[in-house]
């Protein structure tokens, strides 16, 4: 068998038919920032975070599938600032206030944000009204702190095989609905142990009374960024996916 | 809300109308809305029950298109369109008239349920306005004299059926007609034509025609239908009329439609043969509801004239339909694969391509999706030929295209050229010859000044999917830019982040620029996020969603410039604004309660 290859930054990358360029990326140890990219799931492209040039065009690297030959930038200095002007707005489109948010050093938009520099919001906060709910017993859906990157909607759907969530609304009114009457979370057939439940990159869905299990200092981001964590954590799903195909 | 014995048997009609399939999920809530005048709650656990879907998809559709609400609308539900170019002919006045004549507050339901009012994108009759909708039906050349009737017919309860019918006429106002528009298409002679020329020639004959999609994106139209046919492992393939013509300024696929019909359907049919599809579907955009019915009277022509059905022209191995999907106000649904998507009873969100529609299309199955012009001219190529087409227009623009000529100008309608023509020779025949700027290809396109008259139409200059808009000296070129600006950020899906965040922010930083409050930080900053989103979007929307500031950015910069305050900083915010509340609190409206922010 020829290998294919790649090249990211210069760099030759091996990849196989099928791979998109952030798996090929991410099986060679590169990092290519991303939030509503997870390898458990199917690519979705929404959050452009993964914008890389091929061969001078941009595409979202979890989407793109990877081809023979294809020149990729990712670390540039130009990706990295649109990269964290993208961060920025979904920090201002919604009301993420990380000094008081459970999540905060476990949140991956926080840990994009220090990954890429960002030093303030820059734009100006939207202020959205949106509802929290936190009729359920054991989980809670604070919508505020919602990227819409539809992990949960995925995971909810093709994992647990229950539809718990979806997204409604059109632009910037998109927001998270659950599937229920009363439009309460209590009132679907959620659980505690669903994945769906576990997959929100940031502070959205969480399981009540856990929010402080582990201190503040010793959380995920605190010691490690994202970069690193990524790698180590995705690397392995990559290439289990990659034996399976 | 409807919850009666007999509600309840109306919403389990509409959905046996529908078969009970949740493809049709929004033709189904369109009936809903029109009957109901909104969607209620009770109603989508009934019609998620119904149609063995969750009842969360149902709420999402809803909530994504603009023609359903979750509110009760008036039993007289009138729309305004927003185009600019309803603008220019007073539809904002007209607006305001109504809403005062009426006593309703524009997007508030009238107390007394009677009648609500509000603003909607164009409706597509941008030559014949100030245009508006009334319960789905358009209305147009709004004058006050017409709004005090209309006043009367609503506080009277005169059903809409019962309107005089003048309210409701839509002109063709065709005044140039060429290749498409000039040539008599008898029914049923390009099929006949295809079948003796064959099936491989035929496809041949449009290859040589160098036909380009005439959507505005400009696919070749044989290399699309040749992916599709060679798509491999199908159960079915498909042909989608687009006719979700919801480009501001563009309506000639609603003339294609009112008097063409039959070329186009002949046309979806020869695709239909090329490719090897049983099924066609015409994607209609909702606010051109009033071609429903003759469309459907025109297709139920066809089948009788063994046009459509099984058995086409004789041919027991050609079996072909054609069915009607209405929209519901999203002009997203106009691009490909988002088309697709509500097709199949979804929100109206662009896919990931690739894959692309002709391997992965409707249903996943390959699909072919054309614009309405497309196939009409397809029909006429396989009658006529490659060659007859290719004759006319450049090299890399073959044949002609037909324009919505809009704004500005002594005689607006529909004009059909040769690509290649000047701007100068249009204007000059449409009698626009006082022209100052000119937006080919709506507002996705470009703005150009009367410097660039000589540049052509044309994929390798200015391409166009049929919006022509006019702006003579009188206009300001900044309130044109804020009306697109604010068209996108109300139609973009939401699905990706710098379109959903950035169209947002592009129209409150233009908004602030024009209100006055702008400084030179602010310019530098407006072209900043342009540039982001036209680089980094998912779509076609978002990418173009910044041209009609950057293109007059570029070439207007003193329209800006003189807009702007001569200050380094300016507050992001109104602060004298910001106190409103502390003084409504206090009771104060002294001077020493209000802070100046002038420089």
């Amino acid at each position: 068998m020829t290998e294919h290859m790649l090249t990211i930054d210069g760099q030759r990358i091996p990849f196989t038919e099928g791979q998109t360029i952030i798996e090929a990326a991410t099986a060679a140890g590169v990092y290519i920032p991303h939030l509503c990219h997870n390898p458990e799931f199917k690519p979705h492209g929404s959050c452009k975070l993964c914008t890389v040039k091929v061969n001078g065009r941009n595409c979202s690297a979890c989407t793109f599938p990877a081809a023979d030959g294809q020149e990729v930038l990712n670390n540039t200095q130009e990706l990295n600032e649109t990269r964290r002007t993208i961060t920025q707005m979904l920090f201002i489109e919604g009301n993420h206030f990380c000094p008081s948010c459970e999540k905060s050093g476990n949140c991956q938009l926080q840990a994009v944000g220090y990954y890429l520099n960002m030093l303030d919001a820059h734009f100006p906060f939207f202020y959205p009204s949106r509802e929290v709910d936190a009729s359920h017993q054991e989980v809670m859906l604070d919508r505020d702190r919602c990227i819409l990157c539809e992990l949960c909607v995925r995971a909810s759907r093709d994992v647990d095989g229950k539809n718990v969530f979806a997204l409604s609304g059109r632009g910037i009114n998109s927001h998270l609905i659950v599937n229920s009457t009363t439009g309460k979370l209590k009132d679907t057939d959620i659980s505690v142990d669903d994945k769906a439940v576990h997959v929100c990159p940031v502070g959205a869905i969480l399981i009540k009374r856990k929010g402080f299990e582990v201190p503040i200092g010793e959380r995920i981001y605190d010691g490690q960024d994202i970069g690193q964590v990524s790698l180590e954590h995705e690397m392995p799903i990559v290439e289990e996916a990659e034996h399976g195909r | 809300m409807p919850s009666t014995p007999s509600d309840m048997k109306t919403i389990a009609d509409i959905v046996a109308r529908h078969d009970a399939d949740p493809t049709r999920l929004v033709q189904i809530l369109r009936d809903v809305q029109s009957t109901f005048r909104h969607i209620p709650a009770a109603v989508m656990d009934r019609l998620a029950a119904q149609l063995s879907i969750d009842r969360a998809q149902v709420q999402a559709v809803t909530e994504f298109y603009t023609f359903f609400s979750t509110e009760p609308r008036g039993r007289f539900d009138i729309l305004i369109s927003d185009s600019i170019t309803d603008h220019m002919l007073g539809s904002r006045e007209i607006a305001a008239y109504l809403c005062e004549c009426l006593g309703v507050t524009p997007g508030q339901t009238r107390a007394d349920g009677q009648v609500s009012v509000d603003f909607t994108s164009c409706t597509g009759m941008c030559e014949q306005g100030p245009a508006g909708l009334v319960n789905g039906y358009a209305l147009t050349k709004l004058t006050r004299d017409r709004v005090e009737r209309i006043v009367e017919l609503v506080n009277d309860d005169t059903p809409v059926s019962q309107w005089p019918r003048e309210f409701f006429a839509v002109k063709d106002n065709i005044h140039r007609a060429d290749l498409v528009l000039g040539t008599k298409l008898q029914p049923g002679s390009a099929l006949r034509w295809m079948f003796q020329r064959g099936l491989d020639s035929t496809l041949d004959e449009i290859a040589k025609s160098g036909l380009r999609g005439r959507g505005g994106a400009g696919f070749g139209t044989a290399m699309k239908w040749k992916f599709c046919r060679e798509a491999t492992g199908s159960a079915e393939r498909f042909v989608v009329c687009n006719a979700d013509e919801g480009e501001p300024g563009t309506f000639k696929d609603r003339v294609l439609l009112q008097s063409y019909a039959h070329q186009v359907f002949e046309g979806m049919t020869v695709c239909g043969a090329v490719i090897g599809a049983r099924r066609g579907y015409l994607y209609l955009r909702g606010e051109y509801l009033y071609l429903h019915e003759p469309l459907n009277a025109v297709l139920a022509e066809r089948r009788r004239a063994g046009l459509l059905g099984s058995n086409i022209i004789g041919r027991p191995d050609f079996e072909f339909d054609i069915e009607i999907r209405i929209g519901a106000g999203a002009y997203i649904c106009g691009e490909e694969s988002a088309l697709i998507e509500s097709m199949e009873g979804k929100r109206g969100v662009p896919r990931n391509r690739p894959p692309y529609p002709v391997t992965n299309g409707y249903l996943d199955q390959p699909t072919v999706v054309n614009n309405v012009e497309t196939f009409a001219a397809a029909a006429l190529i396989a009658l006529k030929g490659g060659a007859w087409f290719s004759a006319a227009g450049t090299e890399k623009s073959k044949g002609t295209k037909i324009l919505s000529i809009a704004g500005d100008c002594a005689r607006p309608g529909i004009y059909e050229y040769p690509f290649g023509t000047t701007m100068a020779q249009i204007l000059a025949d449409c009698g626009g010859t006082g022209a100052m700027g000119l937006q080919i290809g709506g507002p996705s396109g470009i703005f150009i000044g009367a410097q660039e008259f000589e540049r052509v139409l044309g994929f390798e200059d200015l391409p166009t999917g049929g919006s022509f808009m006019i702006f003579d000296q009188r206009r300001d070129v900044l309130e044109i830019v804020r009306n697109f600006t604010h068209f996108f950020a109300h139609e973009s899906c939401g699905f990706c982040t710098p379109c959903r965040v950035g169209t947002s922010l592009l129209k409150n930083q233009l908004d602030k620029i024009c209100a006055g409050h702008g400084g030179k930080a602010d310019l530098a900053e407006l072209k900043h996020i342009s540039k982001l989103v036209r680089a980094t979007s998912h779509c076609g929307l978002g990418q173009t969603a910044a041209n009609p500031i950057l293109s007059t950015l570029e070439r207007f910069p003193e329209q800006y410039e003189q807009r702007l305050k001569a200050i380094s900083f300016e507050p992001g915010f109104d602060l004298d604004g910001a106190l409103e509340v502390a003084r409504r609190m206090s009771g104060r409206d002294d001077a020493h309660a209000h802070l100046a922010q002038e420089a």
